[in-house]
């Protein structure tokens, strides 16, 4: 079952990028234009995705486990460590060159077109080496 | 600065299919969607490979779905320079890997449960994808 409830997670995830405009790098580099001409629209798609998870979370944390796992499995991480700063440092930078973020990555790859396939094969590459230095 | 291109109902929209894929996610199968997470560890480890892999198919069956079954129309904008994608994606990559997050991770996921790693992890990336475009203009 929970194999299930991934696929259509991904789908509704999908859609949502799509319809939010988060899968178009044009747009995602005009939210970050702010000091020029600024398209202050993606601040909405974080709006409400927090406004259902959060409290979603918040209720649901406190049962014993979740319908179809044998418990939650939720980060315990709090340090703010050289890792986290120096992490999101190159994410923001890369994210800020190109205009795409991982998800949107990964489902501009249904569009087929060559940019978004070799950004998501140099991520890829980029996971991989990452992964070395988190061991 | 200029205000243009301003689509707030539409990213209001995504948004909310964002949330409820998010809270869905959590409340059956027990984890917090993050998917620079789900994705590196599809292909590094073997641990929920299924059920990483199948969040993976959705998410490229989503575009797919909007488009042939509900009728929508998609736009993108994408550089066509190899050297720049080639930057951005290792960047990307390794960025959100070394800081295990990104825009969903830590941008969502993270901030709804309050986690202050998180909420300086998206302050970090937001300033510096900032200053990145500015930089660029001036070049």
């Amino acid at each position: 079952m929970n194999i299930v409830v991934s696929l259509f997670c991904g789908i509704i995830f999908g859609i949502g990028l799509v319809i939010s405009e988060m899968i178009n790098p044009a747009k995602v580099l005009g939210f970050l234009n702010i000091f020029d001409e600024w398209d202050p629209s993606l601040a909405f798609v974080m709006v409400g995705a927090l406004i259902i998870s959060t409290p979603f979370f918040h209720l649901f944390k406190k049962k014993d486990k979740p319908f179809f796992a044998k418990n939650f499995l939720i980060s315990n991480a709090t340090e703010i460590d050289k890792k986290l700063i120096i992490g999101s440092i190159l994410f923001g930078a890369g994210w800020g060159l190109v205009g795409l973020c991982p998800g949107p990555a990964i489902s501009s790859l249904a569009l087929l077109n060559i940019s978004s396939i070799a950004f998501v094969f140099w991520m890829s590459m980029g996971f991989y080496v990452a992964s070395k230095f988190n061991k | 600065m200029n205000i243009i291109n301003f689509t707030p109902v539409s990213a209001l929209t995504g948004g909310l299919l964002i949330g409820l894929s998010v809270a869905l996610f959590f409340i059956l199968n027990g984890r917090m969607i993050g998917v620079s997470g789900i994705a590196s560890n599809f292909l590094i480890s073997k641990d929920k490979k299924s059920e990483n892999l199948l969040f993976l198919v959705g998410l490229i069956l989503g575009p797919l779905i909007y488009t042939f079954i509900l009728g929508g129309e998609i736009n993108i904008l994408i550089s066509n320079s190899l050297p720049l994608l080639t930057v951005g994606g290792i960047l990307v990559g390794f960025g959100t890997k070394l800081s295990s997050g990104c825009t969903s991770g830590h941008g969502i996921s993270g901030i709804s449960r309050f986690s202050l790693r998180s909420i300086i992890a998206t302050i970090t990336f937001m300033i510096v994808g900032i200053l990145t475009v500015l930089i660029k203009n001036i070049l």
